[in-house]
């Protein structure tokens, strides 16, 4: 595993300690019930069939509900993690307005059950996952990461997800599959954000074979212990923490293999700014502003040093050895 | 007399209230997850928030023959003024902490940068040259020198259409505002060119006298 587990850090450190003793509560006294929910759910399909869509979604609220089967912490950094109310007020998600709080107010229109994920292209065994059964037949690892925005903004997030290889495998990918496309739900009804324009709808991004299976790439269901809110990309989401944070895509409803480089919504738009790779580099500024530096939320300066692919350089620069950052940016 | 004191006060500490607003969001902890961000967004926009309204007044006078707010004009222009030097303040302070190189090779790279540096310092003379006896000094000069106002605003709104990552909404709006503004300018001139009649000779090509010009002398601020 390359990924560093820093095991002189003790946990109290780096959780906030109220969250640390909640969980214990939320799981004594709501886990229990969570899981049952799932797990009927789960009981009405084989997990990869599209006879799963059959099945009935679990009434009642989906988002920030305590996690059940977190099965393991993996932290990267020994900096603070930002507050849940950090995180969860200040998104970009333009299908809800391109202010920074619009998706806090606004995406809890979305409704997210039922969920579907689809899985195709050129692979062998394409299916369509309702989000409960992703959520029961995989393990939950907690994974603490830095989260570096292309506006030069900073965040340090305990996010709730799965690897995303183990999705990926699990559809036998063929030899022919090179990248991997991802696709935001584009539901005009609940997204004030598509009638305004802006970019093309729906929401696309990519990722190259390699990168897509990177044991860092993670598609995260929850942060903190709890299910994702919306504004953050509930039910799924990408995280790629080596990358700008764009590229990690929200409320994700299909993965497809491909074998061409695929559109992306911000390479669409501004190819000049926004690269298919858009791996955090300080040395390569965005043409508008500098990179070298972020704000690392909540400070008012913009100082700290921005590192090379995010800080996890030694995990990933290998799969970039031979390119020229400056051109594939 | 009286009441037209006390409007001017009211209308100044009205103007403050935005600046106001900030310090006691920065005290409180009330400026949002990114603080810094709210600061510098709130000050540029309430710079060429002034600076729109301060290009409004003539238009207003000349539309609605409502002279009286030209009285409120060098008031308003000034705090476009304050509120663009608190948007250079932070800058300064909160993107660049003080990194004078590299903000000098920031200003000369980026466009971005560029045009909202050029929008400040153009302000910069207008400023000083804002009181009586520069007023007095500069003659038909000053009201030359503030034309350098429209520049200054093209820049500001250019320098806001360029910071967002998507051309919607209000910088969309700020624009649109500014060349109605302009363009009721515009329309003016050339009106006032082509009923004037063609033997007068000019001072130069490109300082046309305005129709308004011995008006606004002798309605400047006593």
């Amino acid at each position: 595993m390359l990924i560093k587990k820093p095991s002189d850090i003790p946990s109290s450190e780096i959780t906030d300690e109220r969250w640390y003793l909640k969980r214990r509560d939320f799981l004594r006294v709501t886990g229990g019930a969570v899981l049952g929910a799932a797990a009927a759910v789960a009981a009405c399909g084989s997990g990869t069939s599209a006879e799963s869509l059959e099945s009935a979604a679990p009434a009642g609220p989906t988002a920030g509900v305590p996690i059940g089967n977190i099965s393991k912490r993996v932290v990267t950094t020994n900096e603070p993690l930002n507050a849940f109310q950090e995180i969860t007020n200040y998104n970009n998600f333009y299908e809800f307005g391109t202010g920074k709080s619009d998706p806090a107010r606004y995406a809890g229109r979305m409704t997210t059950r039922p969920w579907t994920i689809k899985v195709d292209g050129l692979c062998n065994k394409p299916a369509e996952y309702h989000i409960e059964d992703l959520l029961q037949s995989n393990e939950i690892e907690e994974r603490v990461y830095r989260f570096r925005c292309v506006e030069a903004w900073s965040m340090v997030i305990p996010w709730d997800g799965i690897p995303l290889a183990s999705v990926l495998k699990r559809a036998e990918p063929t030899s022919k599959a090179t990248f991997v496309e991802f696709t935001t739900l584009a539901r005009s009804s609940e997204m004030p954000g598509l009638s305004e324009g802006g970019l093309n709808w729906p929401y696309r991004e990519g990722l190259r074979m390699d990168e897509a299976m990177h044991p860092l790439t993670l598609l995260a269901v929850g942060l903190y212990g709890k299910t994702l809110l919306n504004q953050n990309g509930a039910p799924l989401r990408l995280v790629v923490p080596w990358k700008y944070g764009f590229k990690s895509i929200k409320s994700i409803v299909q993965i497809r293999f491909v074998d061409k480089m695929p559109h992306t919504a911000w390479n669409d738009e501004n190819s000049g700014e926004y690269g298919f790779y858009s791996n955090v580099n300080p040395n390569v500024d965005h043409p508008r502003w500098s990179q070298a530096t972020e704000r690392r939320i909540p400070s008012y300066f913009k100082t700290t040093k921005t590192l090379m692919f995010n800080g996890y350089a030694d995990q990933v620069a290998s799969m970039y050895s031979g390119m020229d950052l400056r051109k594939w940016y | 007399m009286v009441l037209k004191r006390l409007s001017k006060v009211l209308l100044f500490i009205l103007a403050l209230a935005p600046a106001a607003w900030l310090v006691r969001g920065m005290m409180t902890g009330n400026l949002g997850v990114n603080p810094a961000e709210t600061i510098q967004l709130q000050t540029g926009r309430w710079a060429l928030k002034f600076l729109l309204i301060t290009l409004a007044v003539t238009p207003v006078r000349r539309i609605f023959h409502w002279n009286v707010v030209i009285q409120y004009r060098r008031m308003l222009g000034l705090f476009a003024f304050f509120y663009a030097s608190l948007h250079f303040a932070s800058y300064i302070v909160l993107d660049q902490y003080f990194a004078f190189d590299a903000m000098v090779a920031d200003i000369a790279k980026r466009p971005f940068i560029t045009v909202g540096f050029a929008a400040f310092v153009l302000m910069l003379p207008l400023a000083l040259t804002s009181t009586k006896g520069w007023i007095r000094r500069l003659g038909r000069r000053w009201q030359l020198l503030h034309r350098l106002v429209y520049v200054s605003a093209i820049c500001a709104v250019v320098h806001f259409i360029w910071k967002v990552k998507l051309v919607i909404g209000d910088p969309v709006l700020y624009a649109g505002v500014l060349m109605v503004l302009l363009g009721f300018r515009v329309i003016r001139t050339v009106r006032a060119r082509m009923s004037s009649p063609p033997v007068r000779v000019r001072v130069s090509a490109a300082a046309p006298r305005t129709p308004d010009f011995h008006q606004t002398r002798t309605e400047l601020p006593k």
